[in-house]
């Protein structure tokens, strides 16, 4: 069962197209790993799906429903759930209070705290529960978002590159937590860390200059020549 | 003790020694107390708006004076009693507070404050076009006779010091409520960051109209509960001083602190207050005890009490 697609969905930035035509599906269950050089229309893709952005034009239909014109929060409410790329907790909040903002939408009182408290130890973070974000280290803001993210239990969680700024053991810890998640979410995951996509993706789509570029397998995307062939220069 | 218990017994202990106060001050400074802490409840309505929610306004006179006329006008003219125009005014703040949030909301950062302003300055204008009936600037006074509230007489320093205080005690117990409630936690984070909010799935314009309304309510209890404590009306209420007011109290005394805006009010009050006993360059005494607290201490008396000392303050 198709969880979201999008249909013919552009954005134009004055001349410049970020995203165009594109033709988008997502089955429930899957994690997808999406990949694509520096500019290639990634987060402005995620955007438009959980109404950050209005789209120039197309569609994005979420379990059967048309929802490119449902303000943003109405589509959280449905249960898609974002991360920021750019870090973008309350850095004068604690840790705890961070997470509990987005946990206290779906859960009764009593169950926020506890729910609170194991999002930030499956990320590692218990040490730090009473700090305000803005004192964690980059690598910790990243996983706090993280947490802000699945702990709203959501049915699509959309990660803009979770593992960004993170020392290996965390990227270990990263991997597990989604192959933990997975049981129960459909993840979209842009990342850069090949050995993350390899690792947990089930398909991996390709972008380049807005439009797909390719998708399969982990391993299909891996051997394919033309996905080399974009990421070559971009260093 | 839990923080929970110092912050209750810390509220508690103030609105204690403010009731007690009535007993100990001497005439002059009972008198200037119970206009303190009416003025207060102002700055406690107007810090919803600004230092929870983190929407500077320049157009809460409106709000103060929409609870002043509901009140005074309804006495003057409808020959209302105290409690039905006490509750007249409040209706006058939710009313207005509303439709102005409704339009000022559209719009963020420094067209808010412009907008407040305009509509502000057209409620002023309004009060003075329709002089036959507000008496404009001179404004008029309302008769020690027409003052009987439940037949107790708000012109008798004692009962009018009761009088503020009781409305500065709901006043400031709503605040704290609010402020600790998951409702105003989501004000904070709106204040913070509101499209994190948003991606929360937290409905951004509905809090703040909410924020507005509660904040203008607050406010227009205050304007009309000093209408009739002190027994006058004056298009001056409406002016955009007294807007400026407020954000001085609450800046001074701490945005964002539930205690600020009484610290505030009471510190400013004062200053001028002793500081035109010394000297009639008294404006320039307050200019620069003002500029010296905004250089260290910039987050306002409690701000630094809360940044320095007393970390769990709400
Ligand atoms: N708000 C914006 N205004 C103008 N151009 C933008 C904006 N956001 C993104 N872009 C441009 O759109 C293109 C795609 O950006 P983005 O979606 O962030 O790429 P990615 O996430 O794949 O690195 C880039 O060329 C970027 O400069
Ligand atoms: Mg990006």
């Amino acid at each position: 069962m198709t969880l979201l697609s999008t249909r013919s969905l552009s954005k134009h930035f004055d001349g410049l197209s970020a995203v165009s035509n594109l033709d988008f599906d997502l089955p429930k269950g899957q994690v997808r790993a999406l990949i694509g050089p520096n500019g290639a229309g990634k987060t402005t893709l995620v955007s438009m799906i959980c109404g950050r952005l209005a789209p120039s034009s197309g569609k994005v239909i979420f379990e059967g429903r048309d929802i490119t014109h449902l303000p943003a929060h109405k589509r959280v409410c449905l249960g898609i759930a974002y991360t920021f790329q750019i870090t973008s907790v309350f850095p004068r909040l604690t840790a705890r209070e961070n997470v509990a903002l987005a946990a206290r939408r779906h859960l009764p009182k009593a169950k926020v705290q506890p729910a609170v408290e194991d999002a930030l130890k499956r990320v590692g973070l218990q040490d730090r529960i009473d700090e305000d974000a803005g004192n964690l280290s980059y690598g910790h803001q990243r996983l706090l978002e993280t947490a802000m993210g699945f702990v709203q239990q959501p049915r699509l969680l959309i990660l803009d590159e979770p593992t960004q700024g993170l020392a290996d053991n965390e990227i270990d810890n990263f991997k597990a937590l989604i192959n933990d998640l997975r049981k129960t979410t459909t993840i979209l995951l842009i990342e850069h860390n090949m050995s993350v996509v390899m690792e947990l993706a089930d398909r991996v789509t390709v972008l380049n200059f807005g439009e797909t570029l390719a998708e399969g397998t982990p391993q299909e995307i891996h051997e394919n020549a033309t996905v080399q062939a974009a990421y070559l220069g971009t260093g | 003790m839990t923080n929970g218990q110092r912050i209750i017994g810390l509220h508690l202990g103030l609105l204690v020694v403010l009731f007690a106060l009535q007993f100990l001050l001497p005439a002059y400074h009972h008198g200037n107390m119970a206009r303190i802490m009416v003025l207060a409840s102002y700055a406690i309505g107007y810090n919803i708006l600004f230092g929870y929610t983190g929407l500077l306004s320049l157009g809460h006179a409106l709000f103060f004076a929409a609870g002043m006329y509901g009140l005074s006008l309804t006495i003057q003219h409808a020959g209302f009693t105290p409690a039905p125009a006490l509750l007249a005014g409040v209706i006058a703040g939710i009313m207005v507070s509303a439709g102005l949030a409704f339009l000022a909301l559209r719009t963020t950062g420094v067209a808010f404050m412009i907008v407040t302003l305009m509509f502000a300055q057209a409620g002023y204008l309004t009060i003075l076009y329709f002089a036959e009936y507000t008496r404009g600037d001179e404004g008029f006074v309302i008769q020690a006779g027409q003052r009987l509230l439940w037949g107790i007489d708000l012109s008798d320093p004692t009962n009018r010091y009761f009088a503020a205080f009781t409305l500065f005690a709901l006043c400031l117990l709503a605040s704290l409520a609010l402020v600790r409630s998951p409702f105003g936690r989501t004000l904070v984070a709106i204040r913070e960051n509101e499209e994190r909010v948003t991606m929360l799935g937290y409905n951004t314009f509905a809090h703040k109209l909410a924020a507005m309304v509660i904040s203008g309510t607050l406010s227009a209890a205050a304007g009309a509960t000093y209408g009739l404590l002190f027994g006058y009306a004056g298009a001056s209420f409406a002016s955009v001083q007294y807007s400026i007011f407020p954000l001085l109290w609450v800046l001074l005394g701490g945005a964002g602190t539930v205690l600020g805006p009484f610290i505030g009010t009471l510190f400013m009050f004062y200053l001028i207050d002793l500081s035109s006993g010394i000297t009639t360059a008294y404006m320039l005494i307050a200019g620069v005890t003002l500029v010296l607290l905004t250089l260290f201490a910039p987050q306002g008396l409690i701000g630094e009490l809360r940044r320095r000392v007393w970390r769990w303050l709400p």
